[in-house]
C-alpha cells in the first residue's frame, strides 16, 4: 500500500478549502445584476386561498416583481414530480396529488410557499412579501398520521380519502401467521420512530439565470445530485430541454438526504430568472429550513417477533403508519416501503417476515429519506424487539443474537424479504464489538454506579443496511422512474495528470480524496497530479448522485471501470511504442513494462504519445487519452455492524449520559480509514441526537413547535463519548473494489443501541418501553410514574 | 397557550368600565398603539405598531366581544396578523368583582393559539413573555385610572366597590397585534351588583394581548 493509495489514510484534500474558508457554496456565488428573492410561506397548516393581493407588494421600493400561482400557470409550469411509485395491496398505484411550486387554492403545511417577491435587494424583497395580502380560510388541519387516518379527520386532498396515499405490503401474511402459531413467546412493541428535521449546516440556496443571447438557463443550487435536478426541473416542471439547462451543485454544506430532492424554490427562482431577465437569488434562512428542508422518519408502528422455546426467530410482523406530510417529496414513497421492509430480516434468520405499511397524508412538511432512509427505523424497531424479547425470556441479548445470526457459511443469503445479502460475519462482527466494550465487565460498572445512585445500562443493536443502490433494473420493477447507476469519466491530460469527472457528488463526504486515492493507485501516479471535479452537469457526463451511502460503491466503481479503459488504452499505445505485443505488457506502479524485460514506458509518457502522435498506431488507434463509463451494480451491497452503548441515568433529573459507545462494522474495503471513521462518528452522532435529543413537534392544529435552535436539540460535542470504532471487513462480492459504503451506518445503529441501553438501565424499575428521545422528561416521568406504582404495590 | 391572572384595578369599577371604553386611554396605555376603532360595541378594531429592537412592524386585527353580561364578565374572540410573524388567534373569559377593600378585581381566563413564525419560534417564550406584557398594560392603566380618581378625591369611593374585572383577552398569541382576539366566554354573572357594573372592556384586554403578541413576533421574526 503506498502512502496515498488504497487504505492510505490520507488527509482530505478539500480540508485546506474548507478550514480556511476558502469553499465557493451557492450563497456566495454572486451573478452579475442579481435579484433577490423571498419566498411568502403559509403561516397556517391547512387553510384555503380565497385570493392574494400583491399590489401593495409590488409597488414597494426596489421591488422587479411579484409571483403567484397564477403567473407559474400561465406559464404552463408542471407540478414538482415523485419519482418512486408505490402499488397498494389491491394493486392500485399510490395517490399522487399534484405538488405545485407555489400553492394555488389550498396550503397543506405551514412554510408551504404562496408567492415570491423579486427585488433589488433580499431586505426590500422580504420588506415587500409582509404587504402581500393573503386571503385564507383557515381550514381543520392534522399532524399526527394515526389521528390523520382516522375516519372524520380532516381531509388533505379529495383524491385521497382517509389522507391514504397508499396502503403496501411486503410478504406473506398468511405464513406469518402459522409461524406466530407456533411460537414460544411473542415480544410485541408499539414503537415510534420519531420525526426529525435534518439541519445541514448550510441552508437551502438556489440561484437561477437566463442568457439571452443563447436561451440558456442556469441553476446554481445546493443539491446532491445536480442531474437529477436537471432531468427532474427540466423534463417535468419548466420543459426546458437538458441541452439549455445547466445545473450546477458547487460547495454544498451537508445533506443528509434532505438535499436529494427536487424543492420548489430551485424551480422558481430558474423561471422567474426567465421572466425578468436577471439572476434571481434565494437563500434559505434557517427558520425556512425548519419549515421547507424534507423532513426525516415519523413512524408508528406495531411489531412482534414470534420465537421458538429456545429463541430462534420463528417469524416477524410488522404495522407500520408511515408520515408523507403535505405532499409526496420526491422519493418519499420508497422511504417507508423498499428501504424499510425489506431491512426487517437484519442480520438474523428469520423464515417469515410480513410488513404492511400504510402511507399518510397530514398537514406537515413532507418526509423523504434522511441518513438512514427507511433503514434506521427497520433497525430500530427490530433491535428493540430483540432485546425486549430477550428480557422477556431471560436469555442474555448478545445470546439471543448469535442464536439467529445468519451463519458465515449461508452466503448468499436469501432473505424472505426480497434481498440477497452477498458477504458478512456477524459473528466476529459483534465479539469484536463486545471485547471493545468490555460486555463482560459491565457488572461490576453497574454496581459501581448503583453505589454513586446512578442507573446504569448496556445496550446493543446489530444492523445491516442495503446500499449503494441499485441495479437499475431491479429499482425499476419496485417503482423507481430512474435509473440507479453512475457515471465516470477519466481524462488523462498529455502530461500524464488527470481530471476525474464523478456522477457523485460530495457534500462532506470527501470525495475529493477517496477518488483520487483511487486514481493514485490504479495508475501509479502521485494523488497531488489528480483533480475530482463534480457537481456541475456542463462538466460531468451523466450522474445519478449521492445518497444510500452509494458514491463509492457505485460511482467509485464507475471511475475503476473508466481507469480500465484507460489502462487498457495505454497498454496498445505502450506495446507499439516498446515495439512489444500487447499481451506482452503489463501495467505496474505506473510503468508499461514489457513482462520479463526492464523496458518500460511511464504512464505519463504513453499519455504524451497520446496527446502528441508522432509515433503513434494511428491506424488502429485514435490519439487521445479519455475513457469514460457508467456502472449500474448487480445487487445492493450490504454493509453490517454491531454498536454498544452504554448509559447512566440520573434517577432525580432524568438525564440520560452516554458513557460509552462502541462500533464495529463492515464496510468491505476501506480506501481511507480517516474518511471512513469521520463518516462513523457523524452519523453516530446523528443517531444518538435521535435518541436523546432531537425530535420535531408539531400541535395538533399542525403549528410547527420546534421551528429553531431553541426548542429542536441539536447534538453538540459534549453530548456524546469518545468513539471506539473499529472494523471487521467482509468484502463486497459484486463490485470490483469490493466496498460496501459508509455514510449511514452511524444513524442507524445508534437508536436502537442507545435506547436499548437505557431501557436496560430503568429495567429495574419496571420500565419497558419508552420512544425516543430519551429526554430528561420523559425519563423522570417513567422514573416517577414506576415508582409510584411500585410503592403502591 | 392557556393563561389566566387576575388585577386589581384601584378604581370605582364604572370608572374603570369607562376608561377601557376610552380610545384616547388605551392608546396611552398601550405602547405603540396608533388606532383603535369601534367598529360597533361589540367589534372593534385596532393597529398598533411594534418596535423591538431595530425591528419595527404594524399588527392588525379585530376583536369581537359575546356573552356580555354587563357587570360581571364576557367573552371576548379575536384574530389578527402580523404579517411574515404569523397569525394568533384566541378568547378569554373575563369576570369581574368587588375587591373588599374596593377597587376593582378583573379575573381572565385565555385561551390562545399562534400560528406561523411565532408558533416556530417563540411558543415556549409565549406565557411567560405575555404575561409581562399584561402587567405592563394594567400597570400603565391602574396608574392612570387610579391617578384619576385620586385626583378627584374619588380614589375612597372606588376603593369601594370591587370591580372591575376586565376581560382579559387573552389571546395571546397572536401576533397581530391589536387585533388579536380573544375568545372567552363568560358570562357569567348576571346581575349586577350594586354598583356601577364594572365590565372591562375587553378592548383592553384584546389590546394588551395584541400588544404581547406583536412584541414576542417582532422579537422573534427578526
Amino acid at each position: 500500500m503506498s502512502e496515498t493509495g488504497i487504505g492510505a489514510a490520507v488527509r482530505r484534500k478539500e480540508d485546506f478549502r474548507f478550514l480556511t474558508g476558502q469553499g465557493t457554496y451557492t450563497d456566495d456565488i454572486n451573478r452579475p445584476g442579481q435579484l433577490h428573492a423571498v419566498i411568502l410561506r403559509s403561516p397556517h397548516a391547512h387553510a384555503a386561498i380565497r385570493g392574494i393581493d400583491t399590489a401593495a407588494a409590488a409597488a414597494a421600493a426596489g421591488v422587479v416583481a411579484v409571483f403567484t400561482a397564477k403567473d407559474m400557470a400561465a406559464d404552463g409550469v408542471g407540478g414538482l414530480p415523485c419519482g418512486w411509485q408505490i402499488h397498494s395491496k389491491d394493486g392500485s398505484p399510490m395517490i399522487e396529488p399534484p405538488h405545485p411550486a407555489l400553492a394555488t387554492d389550498r396550503v397543506r403545511h405551514v412554510g408551504d410557499p404562496v408567492a415570491v417577491v423579486i427585488a433589488e435587494t433580499k431586505a426590500q424583497a422580504r420588506e415587500a412579501a409582509e404587504l402581500i395580502a393573503v386571503d385564507y380560510q383557515p381550514l381543520p388541519a392534522v399532524a399526527s398520521a394515526a389521528e390523520a387516518q382516522k375516519p372524520g379527520a380532516p381531509q388533505l386532498f379529495d383524491a385521497a380519502p382517509g389522507n391514504l396515499c397508499f396502503d403496501w405490503h411486503l410478504g406473506d401474511k398468511a405464513q406469518a401467521d402459522a409461524a406466530f402459531a407456533r411460537a414460544a413467546h411473542v415480544a410485541k412493541l408499539d414503537i415510534v420512530n420519531n420525526r426529525l428535521i435534518p439541519n445541514a449546516m448550510e441552508p437551502r440556496a438556489a440561484i437561477g439565470e437566463y442568457d439571452k443571447a443563447t436561451g440558456e438557463y442556469t441553476l446554481y443550487t445546493t443539491s446532491q445530485n445536480p442531474h437529477v435536478i436537471r432531468l427532474l426541473m427540466g423534463a417535468f416542471v419548466l420543459h426546458i430541454p437538458e441541452h439549455k439547462l445547466r445545473v450546477v451543485a458547487p460547495d454544498v454544506g451537508g445533506g443528509f438526504g434532505s438535499k436529494i430532492y427536487h424543492y420548489a424554490e430551485e424551480a422558481i427562482v430558474t423561471w422567474a430568472a426567465g421572466k425578468v431577465r436577471r439572476p434571481v437569488k434565494w437563500t434559505a434562512d434557517r427558520s425556512e429550513s425548519f419549515m421547507s428542508d424534507a423532513h426525516g422518519r415519523d413512524h408508528a408502528t406495531h411489531a412482534e417477533l414470534a420465537l421458538d422455546k429456545d429463541g430462534k426467530f420463528l417469524g416477524l410482523k410488522v404495522s407500520t403508519i408511515a408520515n408523507m406530510g403535505g405532499y409526496l417529496s420526491t422519493f418519499a414513497p420508497a422511504i417507508p416501503t423498499y428501504l424499510y421492509a425489506t431491512l426487517l430480516a437484519g442480520t438474523y434468520t428469520t423464515p417469515v417476515i410480513y410488513c404492511e405499511v400504510k402511507a399518510i397524508f397530514t398537514n406537515t412538511v413532507p418526509v423523504d429519506a434522511y441518513r438512514g432512509a427507511g433503514r434506521p427505523e427497520a433497525t430500530y424497531i427490530l433491535e428493540r424487539l430483540v432485546d425486549t424479547a430477550a428480557r422477556e425470556m431471560r436469555i442474555d441479548p448478545a445470546e439471543l443474537r448469535r442464536r439467529n445470526f445468519i451463519p458465515k457459511d449461508a452466503y448468499p443469503y436469501q432473505t424472505p424479504v426480497a434481498l440477497q445479502y452477498d458477504s458478512g460475519d456477524y459473528f466476529t462482527t459483534l465479539d469484536k464489538a463486545l471485547a471493545a466494550a468490555d460486555y463482560a465487565g459491565f457488572a461490576r460498572r453497574r454496581d459501581e454506579a448503583a453505589r454513586r445512585g446512578k442507573l446504569r445500562g448496556i445496550g446493543l443493536a446489530t444492523y445491516i443496511e442495503a446500499c449503494g443502490i441499485a441495479p437499475s433494473a431491479v429499482a425499476g420493477s419496485l417503482g423507481a422512474r430512474a435509473g440507479l447507476y453512475e457515471a465516470a469519466e477519466i481524462r488523462v491530460h498529455p502530461t500524464g495528470s488527470v481530471t476525474v469527472f464523478t456522477g457523485s457528488h460530495s457534500h462532506g463526504q470527501g470525495h475529493e480524496t477517496t477518488f483520487a486515492q483511487l486514481v493514485a493507485d490504479r495508475l501509479g501516479i502521485p494523488i497531488e497530479n489528480v483533480e475530482v471535479s463534480h457537481g456541475d452537469t456542463d462538466k460531468i457526463p451523466f450522474g445519478m448522485g449521492t445518497y444510500g451511502s452509494r458514491s463509492l460503491a457505485v460511482g467509485g466503481s464507475a471511475i475503476v471501470k473508466a481507469l480500465d479503459k484507460v489502462v487498457a488504452k495505454g497498454r496498445k499505445i505502450a506495446a507499439h511504442l516498446l515495439e512489444a505485443a500487447e499481451a506482452d505488457i503489463q501495467f505496474k506502479d505506473g510503468k508499461y513494462v514489457v513482462e520479463g524485460t526492464d523496458r518500460a514506458k511511464s504512464f505519463g509518457e504513453v499519455a504524451l504519445t497520446a496527446y502528441v502522435p508522432h509515433n503513434y498506431p494511428i491506424e488502429e488507434l485514435e490519439p487521445g487519452l479519455d475513457e469514460s463509463a457508467f456502472y449500474d451494480p448487480k445487487n445492493f451491497t450490504f454493509p453490517s455492524g454491531a454498536h454498544v452503548a452504554e448509559v447512566e441515568i440520573d434517577r432525580d433529573t432524568g438525564i440520560v449520559e452516554l458513557v460509552n459507545f462502541t462500533a464495529c462494522d463492515d464496510f468491505g474495503r476501506i480506501i481511507n480509514p480517516l474518511i471512513v471513521e469521520g463518516q462513523v462518528h457523524g452519523g453516530l452522532v446523528q443517531g444518538i441526537g435521535q435518541a436523546l435529543l432531537e425530535n420535531c413537534v408539531y400541535d395538533p392544529e399542525g403549528q410547527l413547535l420546534t421551528g429553531s435552535y431553541m426548542d429542536y436539540c441539536m447534538p453538540r460535542a459534549s453530548d456524546v463519548p469518545s468513539f471506539a470504532v473499529s472494523t471487521n471487513t467482509t468484502l463486497c462480492t459484486h463490485n470490483p473494489l469490493g466496498v460496501k459504503g459508509c455514510g449511514e451506518a452511524g444513524a442507524i445503529g445508534a437508536p436502537a443501541a442507545v435506547m436499548n441501553a437505557v431501557l436496560d438501565a430503568l429495567s429495574p424499575l419496571g420500565i419497558r418501553h419508552l420512544d425516543m428521545p430519551a429526554s430528561p422528561e420523559r425519563v423522570w416521568r417513567a422514573i416517577q410514574q414506576h415508582s409510584l406504582a411500585q410503592a403502591a404495590e | 397557550m392557556d393563561m389566566t391572572g387576575e388585577y386589581s384595578i384601584p378604581a370605582a369599577r364604572q370608572r374603570v368600565w369607562e376608561a377601557l371604553n376610552d380610545p384616547e386611554i388605551l392608546k396611552q396605555c398601550i405602547p405603540g398603539c396608533e388606532e383603535i376603532e369601534k367598529l360597533s360595541p361589540v367589534e372593534w378594531t385596532a393597529k398598533v405598531t411594534a418596535k423591538v429592537g431595530p425591528v419595527k412592524a404594524k399588527f392588525g386585527g379585530k376583536v369581537t366581544l359575546s356573552d356580555l353580561d354587563p357587570p360581571n364578565g364576557y367573552t371576548i374572540t379575536g384574530e389578527g396578523t402580523g404579517g411574515a410573524a404569523g397569525f394568533a388567534k384566541g378568547g378569554a373569559k373575563v369576570k369581574l368583582s368587588d375587591e373588599a377593600a374596593g377597587g376593582t378585581l378583573l379575573s381572565y381566563t385565555v385561551q390562545a393559539q399562534v400560528g406561523g413564525k411565532l408558533a416556530q419560534i417563540g411558543s415556549r417564550l409565549i406565557d411567560g413573555a405575555s404575561r409581562k406584557m399584561a402587567d405592563d398594560f394594567f400597570a400603565r392603566f391602574a396608574a392612570i385610572v387610579g391617578g384619576e380618581a385620586a385626583k378627584a378625591g374619588a380614589a375612597g369611593e372606588a376603593a369601594a366597590e370591587p370591580a372591575i374585572s376586565p376581560a382579559p383577552p387573552a389571546a395571546p398569541a397572536p401576533p397581530p397585534a391589536a387585533a388579536a382576539a380573544p375568545r372567552s366566554e363568560p358570562a357569567a354573572a348576571p346581575a349586577a351588583p350594586a354598583q356601577a357594573s364594572a365590565r372591562l372592556s375587553p378592548i383592553a384586554w384584546v389590546v394588551a394581548l395584541a400588544v404581547i403578541v406583536i412584541v414576542i413576533l417582532y422579537l422573534f421574526a427578526h
